[in-house]
């Protein structure tokens, strides 16, 4: 492929999987196991961090085997190579950040079952070439990471008045009441609902112009 | 311990993880098919029942599994793999199994079987049962529990979508926003459990 063709092909792969294809406010998928780690911004960091790695690098692994893999247990091969990347991340995590492994627990695990990359497997890695596999997992994660940023930077900043565990100057002082329900669990879905509403809003908006 | 206190101690948190430790309503989990498959009721209380079954026989099957092979073999950090492989081969099995024994059975519930092998609530109960250091009388209540837990709100979910089926949402709204908010809505009234159990 040359270098002028791969150009467009990267912004398309980039628009994609931020934007017109979102995986959380347009596919809906994956959501379980993030969204529990919102209600501080280290600990989605580091879910982001662990996501992208394993998206990207089972997405492009998945393609390298696509030739060789029987179609009837694709299924079972792509759960095993996620399931390798991820006891990567956990093994890691566990030995360079216990405390961190403790205070996210079994999620870590269930990227495992995260539908994103079980999905970006089936929809793009199965039939396309490593690089474009690769980008598209990545592009994916990434547009996956910025919605749950966003998420968990407004439960922290409202639920406990920090941001990344330092005292936010307005919202930890004593004029703002702190809204205890955005650190508990319905916080994170009315965010996350709300998130989704102003994204599909201006996403509809964007597109009847051009229709 | 006595036998008589861990059954008591089972019922607990059975109890404990149907209302105040909601799988789905407290840890996110298995939110695809909630989101996903609760626009009708009678799909929905399918997809629940085959999650109770599932989910208390791989819960078992799981512990059995870590602490008889996995933690004398000091293999722990497998056993993602392992539950995961333990879960499809379930899933598969009784799949077979149903459709050579009860026909009727299989077509009410064959369709959702497979959806289960990546519902994260199956795999999710099995590892905090481990981080949990759960017994197995306990590891029993707590399948039981979070599967009839996951049970009971997606019905709720499913009967109120229906209600909600032909009334005026916004735009942006539509589809899984409006599922969201009466999800958050669903987990508001769930809190109200909390307290219920003391000590847990």
């Amino acid at each position: 492929m040359s270098p002028n063709s791969k150009q467009p092909e990267l912004k398309t792969l980039a628009a994609e999987g931020l934007w017109n294809n979102n995986p959380i406010f347009k596919q809906v998928l994956g959501i379980c196991s993030t969204l529990a780690v919102t209600n501080l911004v280290l600990n989605t960091m580091v879910m982001c961090v662990a996501l992208v790695f394993t998206l990207s690098f089972s997405a492009a692994t998945v393609s390298v085997l696509r030739n060789y893999t029987p179609r009837n247990i694709r299924m079972m091969v792509e759960t095993l190579i996620i399931a390798f990347y991820v006891i990567i991340v956990d093994v890691i995590l566990k030995a360079y950040w216990p405390q961190m492994s403790g205070q996210l627990g079994p999620y870590v695990g269930l990227i495992i079952t995260n539908c994103i990359i079980m999905g970006r497997c089936e929809a793009c890695s199965n039939t396309s070439p490593v690089g474009k596999a690769f980008l598209d997992g990545l592009f994916n994660a990434l547009g996956y990471s910025f919605i749950l940023l966003i998420i968990a930077t407004v439960r922290e900043l409202l639920g406990m008045g920090t941001f990344l565990g330092y005292a936010a100057p307005y919202f930890s002082s004593q004029y703002f009441d702190k809204w205890i329900i955005m650190v508990m669990p319905p916080g994170a879905f009315f965010m996350l609902a709300i998130v989704t509403w102003i994204f599909r809003t201006i996403q509809s908006k964007n597109e009847e112009p051009g229709q | 311990m006595n036998v008589n206190t861990e059954i008591w101690q089972g019922f607990v948190v059975c109890i404990s993880a149907v209302f105040t430790n909601n799988i789905l309503l407290n840890y996110f989990l298995g939110m695809c098919p909630f989101l996903g498959c609760s626009r009708e009721v009678k799909t929905s209380v399918g997809l629940g029942f085959a999650v109770i079954f599932v989910l208390t026989s791989t819960c078992i099957l799981n512990w059995l599994i870590y602490h008889y092979v996995l933690v004398p073999l000091s293999l722990e950090f497998f056993r993602f793999i392992i539950f995961i492989i333990i879960i499809a081969a379930f899933v598969q099995f009784v799949e077979m199994l149903l459709d050579r024994t009860s026909p009727l059975l299989y077509q009410k519930l064959g369709i959702f079987l497979p959806l289960i092998t990546v519902n994260c609530a199956i795999l999710g109960a099995s590892l905090f049962m481990v981080i949990r250091n759960h017994s197995l009388i306990v590891t029993i209540g707590y399948g039981l529990g979070s599967g009839i837990g996951w049970f009971l709100a997606i019905i709720a979910m499913a009967g109120i979508r229906q209600k909600l089926a032909n009334e005026h949402i916004p735009k942006g709204l539509q589809g899984p926003g409006i599922a969201l908010i009466i999800a958050g809505l669903m987990a508001l009234a769930f809190t109200g459990f909390a307290g219920v159990l003391q000590g847990n």
